[in-house]
């Protein structure tokens, strides 16, 4: 009986991922970095880079400012310094490579690294309670960001 | 522990360029710190003298077992036009503040119809010295205490008051005023009164502690990238020294507790109580961090 229905609600879970587009997001919990990179599109389509250009400059969603310059961006105040300028981004490393420093920077750079992972749950202790098990960004999000990443090329 | 980098101005004049930078190895990259070399904000080489006449310590040699070499006031990294503001007490807005302090000094409150003044008398030679060793060792709590609990025990035991409650009343101009009265006197806290060490080890353990969601501690902002722009903000070493300070962006002064909450919060995490040991041993520990500058209550900062 038992077996049933887990075996039930796999395969319904196998149809809605092939049919809804919001099942085919894979989970904070289920990306997989391999050898710094993470392949897939989060979300099974490719990301918008506009949307990426806007979410990078939000304070509220990407800040990726509050530390890197781009000159892309040059209309915007108060560029940070902490990490590197982003210009030519798109050069130095791939679509896949973007991604995976987007997902966890942790992963990628080092356990000490300033950088937020944007979307994982690995993350500082006492998290403000409206935040608890929500990433930075969505995985739509992630996906703009890399689409913008990926135009800042020299 | 993260890796140190960027702790004093020396530190970012590798004079690397980009180019160099990003022909190198994705191993050297994640190494970190190289492009510290290409930004060269940094403190500024200023001298601070408070109505020329006094000389103040900002920058000195840090203390033993300090990760830094130099404990430098976050005075240095504010712009020339705010640093102005602190050079004059004229000029310096929080010394309002300290006015509204000097006369609660003197104003009798409570049950037992006395005033601070009542007991200590003239501040400027009761006090003097005073605010630069604090958090002390209280034996009667067996916790370390700031000016603003020691007040709080002062309208309790001894003048029949109500407790001022967090950033209320005349809590944060009464410190400032008792602060004050220390102004240039270097920060010496003297960590062999009862529990004080255990204090300073808890606070050392939440300074490293990466919080919130977005996952910082204090010493990623201000221990490995002070001198950076972290958007419009200059990331100083974060020192206590010239606490209540006077924030032009709240046009008011600001509580060190206050602050502490301020930065957790911006980390995305639940941030603790007012003066709750977790507070506290921080207060202990950040306050020791920068042991020697000089008291500057009420600094003047963005
Ligand atoms: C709080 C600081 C901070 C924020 C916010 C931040 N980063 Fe970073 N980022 C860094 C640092 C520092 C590095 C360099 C690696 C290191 O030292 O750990 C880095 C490295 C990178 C790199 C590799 C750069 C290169 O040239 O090799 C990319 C790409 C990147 N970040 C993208 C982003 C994006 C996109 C965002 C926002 C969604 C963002 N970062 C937000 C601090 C930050
Ligand atoms: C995301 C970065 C960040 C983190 C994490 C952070 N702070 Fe700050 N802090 C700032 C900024 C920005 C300022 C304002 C500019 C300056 O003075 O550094 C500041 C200011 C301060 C000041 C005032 C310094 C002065 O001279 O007036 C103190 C004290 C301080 N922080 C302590 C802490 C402590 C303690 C923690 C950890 C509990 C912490 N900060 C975590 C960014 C941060």
């Amino acid at each position: 009986m038992k077996f049933t229905i887990k075996s039930g609600l796999a395969s319904a879970l196998v149809l809605l991922a092939s049919t809804a587009f919001a099942a085919s997001v894979v989970a904070p919990g289920d990306v997989a970095i391999e050898d710094g990179a993470v392949s897939k599109s989060l979300t099974g389509a490719p990301g918008d880079a506009a949307e990426g250009r806007k979410t990078f400059a939000d304070r509220k969603l990407g800040n990726c400012l509050a530390c890197h310059a781009v000159t892309d961006q040059s209309e915007q105040l108060f560029h940070g310094e902490v990490g590197p300028p982003l210009d030519g981004v798109g050069d130095r490393w791939s679509e896949a490579e973007l991604r995976a420093i987007l997902v966890n920077s942790k992963a990628i750079f080092s356990e000490d690294t300033i950088m937020p992972g944007f979307y994982t749950l690995d993350v500082g202790v006492d998290v403000r309670e409206d935040l608890v098990g929500k990433t930075i960004l969505t995985a739509e999000q992630v996906e703009d960001v890399v689409a913008y990443l990926i135009t800042l090329k020299e | 522990m993260p890796v140190a980098r960027g702790g004093s101005a020396g530190n970012l004049s590798g004079g690397k360029t980009l180019k160099t930078l990003f022909s190198v190895s994705m191993a050297a990259i994640m190494s970190g710190g190289m492009w510290a070399s290409v930004v060269l904000a940094g403190p500024s080489d200023d001298k601070l003298v408070i109505d020329e006449q006094i000389e103040m310590t900002t920058r000195t040699a840090a203390p033993e077992g300090h990760p830094l070499d130099e404990v430098i006031s976050g005075w240095h990294y504010r712009t020339p036009e705010t640093r102005a503001l602190e050079t004059d007490t004229f000029q310096n807005p929080g010394m309002l503040a300290v006015e509204e302090g000097a006369q609660i000094w003197e104003t009798v409150e409570g049950t037992e119809g006395k005033s601070c003044a009542t007991c200590h008398g003239d501040a400027s030679e009761s006090m003097a010295g005073v605010g630069a060793n604090y958090p002390k060792w209280d034996e009667d709590s067996g916790k370390p205490i700031n000016i603003e609990l020691q007040i709080n025990k002062c309208r309790v035991e001894n003048m029949g008051a109500e407790p001022y409650k967090f950033d209320k009343d005349g809590q944060k101009p009464l410190t400032a005023f008792i602060k004050h009265q220390s102004l240039g006197q270097p920060v010496a806290l003297d960590l062999s009164q009862g529990d004080m060490q255990t204090w300073w080890d808890k606070g050392k353990d939440l300074y490293y502690r990466r919080t919130g969601q977005l996952n910082l501690s204090c010493a990623t902002c201000h221990e490995d990238y002070n001198g950076y722009r972290i958007r419009a903000d200059h990331l100083s070493q974060g020192n206590a020294n010239g606490f209540p300070t006077y924030r032009l962006k709240q046009g008011a002064l600001v509580s060190i507790h206050n602050r502490f909450r301020g930065c957790i919060r911006d980390t995305r995490a639940e941030y603790p109580a007012a003066f709750s040991d977790d507070l506290m041993a921080l207060e202990v520990y950040v306050t020791w961090r920068g042991s020697g500058l000089s008291v500057e209550t009420p600094a003047v900062r963005q």
